[in-house]
């Protein structure tokens, strides 16, 4: 198999000080490879490596199998675009002459722009919306809008593979959809190959190809999202001690109340996903059930109850889980009620309000 | 909107050639022997007139002016090219001391070669100035290497500039008699005593930088948004800054060789043409600078002979009146807009 780009026993640092070693990325045209980890991991390092400004401290880095340290400045410009988070120093530019400087590769000996150079420069502007602002001084708009522009830059490089590290930190949630959108578009259309670091787990999932986790001197996991986002495993790349997250839904919880449970919390079906979060807030624990482990409560509940009495998927509640749960619940001053009707299948949910309003227990709705 | 814009660029180059123009023939024409335009019609069309006219036309004033021409825009160009270097709108070759690391090296060659009565050459000058500039250039970016604001580095410079002067004094006092009235005028900075000797060989300097200045114009825009970007663009980052190093102190070396240190030309024009060109394109930047400096020296030039006349003003007393000010105004408008 010929891979388009490709690091073989890559090494990469400062002053010839190895931070990440023997990294090994195979990425075939038009896949999106996105870099995650903590902060500091050495992302940036990576993708300035790649991208020929840092000197490989050890490997290689191949482009359509020729090694990107031995090609020459112009012959890469004209394949590699790059959007990194160091600001562009611009005096008087617009943002339309910003983008029009990635036809730099392209221009004759004194960079000058054709029609046809124009036509691409607009073209780029009008795919990631910053036509209004073409004319916009690039020192005086918004860290979002700078960001378009430097896209729309790196668009109208043609480049085949592009990196970026963070583009989408300054996007607000409108912008960072079309943004990813725009990136599986040129995909499509051109094969575009993108290498880019992000910060937002729940867009690395979506958009990504594969994900390269780095952690400490080494690549921990290189693989595609289903095999990244596995249970348990962010907590672990990311060392989070406080609070919990869930890579399935790629959500994150706060850190859950601590002590005696004081409240029961009847839900399921998604009903009572908000009161467990307000109860967080309030630093109250509970218990809540009975829930389904399909349920959409199931994955909060688990992150924020002090204990879960919760069923298997599509198996009818047993007699001894709702004994289970009517005993947790007389244990708890008050139960709240995030249901006002049962379905069928929640006959047990039904049983245990009964059960709770004959024990005299003080009942809330949700 | 890109044909407005070249409309700016061409009502600008024909407004300083216009500038170029008009104070030529004012420096020409005015001085302790008023010169008519008639007369230097009739002298440039070779009819014979009256001889002490031709005479101060042709042995002193056009030399003159046509140096203040060429050292004039050498230097807003030097200026230009450090700016860029640097990322620093107040660089400059006098304020990172490399006029006077020039000129300490051209005092000390001086002194030591008429002590032994060696007559120097105009190229003599030249390389000895150029020595002194890299010098002090090596200094400075040792500086630039450590200090990463850009006022420290300016004081860098300035301290620089100050032990060059120190020892050039230092050595102007040792010198011989008559050797000191010559150095103490130049190291002053002047443009008097010009011959057409100095003129060639100055213009031959110049042009050729001016041209491999010009050649770079296209590296050089892509240098101005960054290394990062622009070694992503494709430039050869190591020698593009090598040549921008080279090619600055050349000019600046060449204007120290034959009029001494001249402050805040080198800063001041390069904002000034920005501002009336409206754009950093380095295409445009780089005649603009050369013909905006010219005007700027001859401009001050013809006040530094005619204000206090028959006394000759040492001509960086009037740069820094008219160049100071745009200093502070850049500082004062960069403060403004960081607090933005």
């Amino acid at each position: 198999m010929a891979y388009y780009f490709e690091a073989r026993q890559m090494s990469v640092g400062y002053q010839g000080e190895p931070l990440i070693r023997d990294i090994e990325i195979a990425l075939e045209k038009g896949e999106i490879l996105t870099l995650i980890g903590p902060n500091g991991a050495g992302k940036s390092t990576i993708l300035k490596s790649i991208a020929g400004q840092l000197k490989l401290l050890g490997g290689a880095a191949y482009l359509d199998k020729e090694e990107i340290a031995g090609m020459s400045g112009s012959q890469l410009s004209q394949k590699m675009a790059v959007v990194f988070t160091e600001k562009l120093k611009t005096e008087l530019m617009t943002c339309e002459d910003v983008v029009a400087t990635g036809r730099y590769p392209y221009t004759g000996h004194f960079g000058i722009l054709s029609e046809s150079d124009y036509d691409v420069v607009n073209e780029a502007m009008e795919l990631v919306h910053v036509t209004e602002i073409k004319d916009k001084d690039f020192t005086k708009i918004s860290d979002g809008q700078r960001q378009r522009v430097m896209l729309a830059r790196a668009i109208c490089q043609e480049p085949q593979i592009i990196i970026m590290d963070e583009p989408t930190s300054y996007l607000d949630v409108k912008y960072k959809l079309e943004f990813l959108s725009v990136l599986q578009n040129l995909r499509s259309k051109k094969g575009l190959t993108v290498i880019m670091s992000l910060h937002e787990l729940e867009l690395a999932k979506r958009v990504s190809d594969r994900i390269l986790c780095i952690n400490g001197e080494y690549v921990e996991r290189f693989g595609r999202p289903e095999e990244i986002f596995v249970p348990g495993y962010i907590e672990k790349l990311f060392g989070i001690e406080t609070g919990s997250f869930d890579e399935e839904n790629c959500s994150m919880e706060l850190e859950k109340a601590t002590g005696e449970p004081e409240v029961f919390v009847i839900a399921g079906g998604g009903s009572g996903r908000d009161v467990y979060r307000s109860l967080q807030r309030q630093g109250i624990p509970f218990i809540t059930g009975i829930i389904y482990e399909n349920d959409l409560d199931y994955p909060v509940a688990k992150a924020l109850a002090a204990q879960v009495v919760a069923a298997k998927s599509f198996e009818p509640v047993g007699d001894e889980l709702l004994e289970a749960a009517k005993e947790k619940l007389s244990a708890c001053k008050k139960v709240i009620c995030c249901k006002n009707v049962f379905g069928s299948f929640e006959k047990a949910n039904e049983e245990l309000q009964k059960f709770a309003k004959a024990a005299g227990k003080q009942i809330s709705g949700g | 909107m890109h044909k407005d814009r070249k409309y700016r660029y061409i009502l600008a180059f024909i407004f300083l050639v216009t500038g170029v123009l008009f104070f030529v023939v004012l420096n020409v024409c005015i001085g302790s022997v008023k010169i008519s335009l008639s007369d230097i019609l009739s002298n440039l069309s070779g009819q014979q007139s009256n001889m002490t006219v031709s005479r101060i036309l042709w042995n002193i004033r056009l030399p003159r002016t046509v140096s203040v021409m060429i050292l004039g825009g050498a230097l807003a160009l030097a200026g230009y090219l450090l700016q860029t270097f640097f990322h620093n709108p107040i660089a400059g070759p006098f304020v990172l001391g490399i006029s006077s690391g020039a000129k300490m090296v051209v005092a000390l060659v001086m002194v030591f070669l008429m002590g032994r009565a060696v007559k120097v050459t105009s190229a003599a000058m030249i390389i000895a100035a150029f020595t002194g500039a890299m010098l002090s250039m090596g200094f400075v970016l040792l500086l630039s290497r450590r200090i990463k604001g850009m006022s420290m580095l300016v004081v860098g410079g300035v301290m620089i500039g100050y032990i060059c002067s120190a020892v050039t004094e230092l050595v102007v006092t040792f010198a011989d008699d008559a050797d000191i009235v010559n150095l103490h005028n130049w190291s002053q900075g002047s443009f008097s005593g010009m011959t057409w000797e100095n003129v060639k060989v100055m213009s031959v300097v110049v042009f050729i930088t001016f041209v491999a200045v010009f050649i770079l114009s296209k590296p050089l825009s892509a240098y101005q948004l960054g290394e990062i970007y622009a070694q992503n663009m494709g430039v050869n980052i190591r020698l593009l800054r090598v040549s921008l190093v080279v090619l600055s102190s050349v000019l600046s070396a060449c204007v120290v060789a034959f009029a001494g240190p001249i402050s805040f030309v080198g800063i001041a024009t390069p904002h000034l043409v920005k501002k009336l060109l409206g754009t950093t394109k380095p295409l445009c930047m780089i005649p603009a600078c050369f013909l905006g400096g010219s005007v700027f020296c001859l401009f001050c030039d013809l006040l530094a002979r005619t204000m206090l006349a028959p006394t000759e003003l040492s001509i960086s007393t009037v740069t820094a009146v008219f160049g100071a000010p745009v200093v502070l105004w850049i500082m004062a408008k960069r403060k403004k807009e960081r607090a933005v």
